[in-house]
């Protein structure tokens, strides 16, 4: 009986439908804590269901590359669900042209502030060049940080990973940051998260209101758009300048 | 839903095909977003059923970073070797970037009102 049902493990493990059927499942159960947990910042579904397949997958010994082979039809979704964000924008859209002068130069701010101090602390550090490289795109959404990353000369795979952090990080942490700030403004809170922590900050931030999504996604978009066109040009200059 | 996804995708496809022929940095779902975006405005609004279907898709929005998330197992060498740069930069560059874009959009934001004529 045994031998057959490893002939089976072996097979199903194989099949893409694993690997799809886990992420969907882990996924559930780390939102169903998550809500047991009252949605509370630590408890990132996120987090929690990476934690969990990672585990899973190291224990089980199955190579990454046939998981993705099922996990890859969730990813792909990633592209439709970044056009539809220019939904809940639209609806914000009156705001949105009052705020355009503040909102534009707190973004060049938070965007180089994402960069520079990525690649500042890491170089104090001792971290790798192929690490700054990687490090430098952290705060944009995965796709786009990916594409920076490869050209900088850095790791696009370790990219993704440490552009997940960071967004696991900031949705984990903005609160607390927000309180000891006295933040309350719906607007501010959305946008200096999703300038720092990409679509998963603007994940989190739709937990919290529709506006404060809406403007995460807002700035996620433009944080996007403005580091692909800068970091290209600005991080040869500053990794002479660190030497 | 199905005519829904099938724009999403349409804005998609053309954001690509203007990243590729343009050779931009910028990746095509980021100009589908810009394109919806100003179809929207140009139109007045989505669809109800368009508006629903994003809706449906962005709720879940945290699901689809979890393949990419798995892909953690594969840097665990690296991670382990430069462990406190990487996690040095990533939480301090985190809530540095937050508090900085915050402070500044505060108090631009707060002078904003009183400049306009």
């Amino acid at each position: 009986m045994t031998p057959r049902l490893n002939e089976i493990w072996v097979y199903l493990s194989a099949s893409p439908l694993l690997g799809l059927t886990l992420t969907l499942l882990a996924y559930q159960g780390a939102v169903w804590i998550s809500k047991r947990c009252n949605g509370h910042p630590l408890a990132n579904p996120v987090l929690l269901a990476v934690a969990a397949l990672v585990t899973l997958l190291w224990a089980t010994g199955t190579p990454y590359r046939t998981y993705f082979d099922g996990a890859q039809f969730v990813h792909f979704l990633l592209g439709p669900a970044t056009v539809a964000l220019a939904i809940p924008l639209y609806a914000q859209l009156g705001r949105l042209k009052r705020m355009a002068g503040p909102l534009l130069i707190a973004l060049l701010a938070g965007s180089l502030t994402a960069a520079f101090s990525a690649v500042l602390i890491g170089k104090l550090l001792g971290a790798s060049d192929a690490t700054l490289f990687s490090l430098a795109p952290k705060s944009v959404t995965t796709p786009i940080a990916m594409g920076i990353a490869e050209r900088l000369g850095g790791l696009p795979s370790l990219t993704a990973v440490l552009v997940i952090l960071t967004g696991i990080l900031g949705a984990v942490g903005a609160q607390w940051l927000y309180a000891l700030m006295k933040c309350n403004d719906p607007a501010i809170r959305g946008f200096a998260l999703g300038v720092a922590s990409h679509g998963i900050g603007t994940a989190r931030a739709f937990q919290i209101s529709e506006q404060t999504g809406a403007f995460a996604a807002l700035a996620m978009g433009l944080n996007g758009l403005l580091t692909a066109a800068l970091l290209p040009w600005l991080m040869p200059a500053l990794m002479r300048w660190l030497g | 839903m199905l005519a829904a996804i099938t724009l999403l995708l349409l804005f998609q496809l053309a954001g690509e095909a203007i990243a590729l022929f343009l050779s931009l940095p910028v990746p095509g779902p980021v100009i589908g977003m810009g394109l919806l975006f100003a179809a929207l405005a140009w139109r007045g609004g989505p669809p109800p059923e368009l508006r629903d279907t994003a809706q449906n898709l962005l709720q879940h929005l945290s699901l689809l970073f979890v393949p990419a998330g798995v892909g953690v197992m594969l840097h665990l060498q690296r991670m382990a070797d430069e462990w406190l740069p990487i996690v040095s930069s990533l939480v301090a560059s985190t809530f540095i970037t937050i508090a900085v874009t915050a402070l500044v959009l505060r108090i631009l934001h707060r002078h904003a009102p009183e400049q306009r004529p």
